[in-house]
């Protein structure tokens, strides 16, 4: 039992970081932007199958070096050309624009990579189990925790201890004045924009070596991404990484005594905090 | 003159809608086309009752369609076969589930709101999905159909005929608009436009504006679920893709190609959209990209709508 236990929330915690991998990216681009990306799905499909074609050449850590960054220059092209236009407008409408380009971007996916699953290769060393006692712990898994986890240290070592991360954080708080303090605000979301589509390629490369490759990989992501924000409180980061990681840990525990639940799960927790704290966990009072 | 104006628009719309099983195959249609026209045209006059007149964003209207769908196919599989109880039972469905998620998110605004209604759409669509003994699960509900209407005097056959089917549909789209419009025009439809101008000065008013955006959010839903129920009869069949997330967001893009602030947009909107994406499907593949290139240009081009701007040109 405390074996199955202790499987279910493991497993949990992964499919945890996968989602707070996601939700972080969706996070940064919503603070400072307002728009929420419903196209982060298809990004994390862009990022899995552009490590496939790239591995031939440059191998798996090749691809897990370059795939992200490539996916992430896609997404600064499509800021510039067409996210952009719709700063200060209604959120309605950048809304609706993510929405067609994540109908745009699966159906391309589909065109070019085809729409059967494929196999990622991942190194055979990764493929094993850690132990015989416990089986189901392969190197891939813990892999993916510790990429995760040095990534997001990553991440907020340069949102706290950057220029680029304080202005950023600072364009959260109040965009107008750090623009009048003569920070090229255009840029700033354009590259918090990559920063973003940069997690959403990763989290893509990393699904890919445990899911395998299909063009609707990021569509059972991006639901339990936006309830970790929900939960986490908009606005948030670390609010953010924590409602990933716990949707993912309960989904786990539920497993192992009602796994029809286990998805259900998460729609009940995000119920229950906006009953009690509508802001989320970690969300400002007032914000939204 | 204004006054006129909206007057002779009203009789050239409900003209046209009564007469279109008669013109609509001369140009190329057909009277299933147009009753589906009419079933999301509702839907999408219903999201705008929320999203044009309160000003308040949901992205998650087909869940409640959805759930009106379901409920209409439940009551004729499995409890009775009667298209009234069945399709009273889908409003019913829809609006008890609205009414009960409702007081959860409307203390929220703007993108908050939106994703949380994405969320909360969700469910359903993993219910629908999943409970596969009792809604069909991936293949949805099918092998039942809906029955003639019976009115005492005569007999309405909307199985067989679908001119029939097309009126009956009208009828019902009719009586709902009625209603929508009624209450847009009274003093709590006002009140709604008032909240959608200016939150805050409604709330130092005295107006109650979270309960009114509860209600219009309901009345908004219930629509929407009579829409669904509709939507159930037509195809006499339903499947989760009635409510997932790529539906909620075909109902909000209807509405603003055909104009949010104008009260026929929608109607416009949803006519524009499903013989475009008619269309489109039975002549490529790749039809995902072209409703998404579709989003992708009304943004961009046609913010206000087609009708924000005919209404534009007319003003200046």
């Amino acid at each position: 039992m405390t074996t199955v236990l202790f499987f279910n929330v493991f497993n949990g915690l992964i499919i945890g970081a996968f989602y707070a991998l996601m939700a972080l990216g969706l996070s940064l681009i919503m603070n400072l932007s307002g728009v929420i990306n419903f196209a982060h799905g298809g990004f994390v499909a862009l990022g899995a199958y552009i490590a496939y074609t790239l591995q031939p050449y440059v191998g798996f850590w090749g691809a897990l070096i370059f795939a992200p960054p490539l996916t992430a220059c896609i997404g600064l092209i499509i800021e510039r050309t067409l996210i952009r236009r719709l700063y200060g407008r209604d959120p309605l409408y950048s809304l609706l624009l993510t929405f067609g380009l994540a109908f745009i971007i699966e159906d391309v996916t589909r065109l070019i990579w085809g729409a059967q699953g494929l196999q990622y290769q991942i190194p055979i060393w990764l493929q094993q189990p850690l132990s015989n006692s416990l089986f189901f712990l392969t190197g891939y898994r813990v892999f993916m925790v510790v990429i995760v986890a040095v990534i997001v240290a990553a991440l907020f070592f340069i949102l706290n201890y950057t220029r680029l991360g304080l202005r950023i954080r600072a364009g959260t708080l109040d965009l107008e004045t750090v623009s009048v303090l003569g920070v090229n605000v255009r840029v700033l979301r354009n590259l918090n924009f990559g920063l973003g589509i940069y997690l959403a390629g990763l989290a893509g490369v990393l699904a890919a070596g445990m899911l395998g490759l299909q063009p609707t990989i990021g569509d059972s992501l991006i639901m339990p991404s936006f309830i970790s924000i929900i939960i986490g409180g908009l606005g948030s980061l670390p609010g953010t990484l924590l409602g990933g990681l716990l949707i993912g840990v309960a989904s786990g525990i539920t497993t192992v005594f009602l796994p029809q639940a286990s998805e259900a799960i998460i729609y009940v927790m995000m119920a229950a905090v906006l009953l009690v704290r509508p802001r989320g966990l970690f969300g400002e009072e007032g914000r939204f | 003159m204004q006054n006129l104006n909206a007057r002779t628009g009203d009789a050239v719309v409900w003209l046209l809608l009564l007469t279109a099983p008669f013109w609509l195959p001369l140009t190329g249609g057909y009277v299933e086309l147009g009753t589906e026209i009419l079933v999301y045209a509702l839907a999408a006059m219903a999201l705008n009752f929320l999203l044009g007149y309160t000003g308040v964003l949901s992205f998650g209207h087909a869940a409640y369609f959805g759930l009106g769908a379901y409920g209409t196919a439940v009551i004729m599989k499995y409890v009775y076969v009667s298209t009234p109880l069945a399709m009273a039972f889908g409003v019913i469905l829809g609006t008890a589930a609205a009414a009960i998620i409702g007081p959860l998110i409307v203390r929220l605004r703007g993108v908050y709101f939106a994703m949380c209604t994405i969320a909360f759409g969700q469910v359903f669509y993993f219910i629908a999905f999943q409970w596969r003994g009792f809604t069909g699960g991936d293949d949805g509900l099918s092998a039942w159909h809906r029955e003639p209407l019976h009115f005492g005097f005569a007999t309405l056959d909307i199985l067989s005929s679908g001119k029939a089917l097309y009126f009956f549909t009208l009828a019902v789209f009719a009586v709902a608009v009625g209603i929508m419009a009624f209450l847009l025009r009274s003093p709590f439809g006002r009140t709604l436009l008032a909240i959608r101008e200016n939150e805050r000065r409604a709330r130092f008013l005295g107006i109650p504006v979270d309960r009114h955006i509860w209600m219009s959010w309901v009345i908004s839903c219930a629509f929407v679920s009579l829409a669904g129920v509709m939507y159930a009869l037509l195809n006499d069949f339903v499947d989760p893709r009635a409510l997932r997330w790529d539906q909620s967001g075909n109902f909000v893009i209807m509405a603003v190609l055909g104009g949010m602030r104008s009260f026929w947009g929608p109607l416009l909107g949803a006519a524009i959209f499903i013989v475009l994406r008619d269309y489109i499907s039975s002549h490529t593949e790749n039809w995902m990209s072209f409703v998404g290139l579709i989003f992708v240009l009304v943004v961009l081009f046609f913010p206000r709508g087609l009708l924000g701007m005919v209404r534009r040109r007319l003003m200046r």
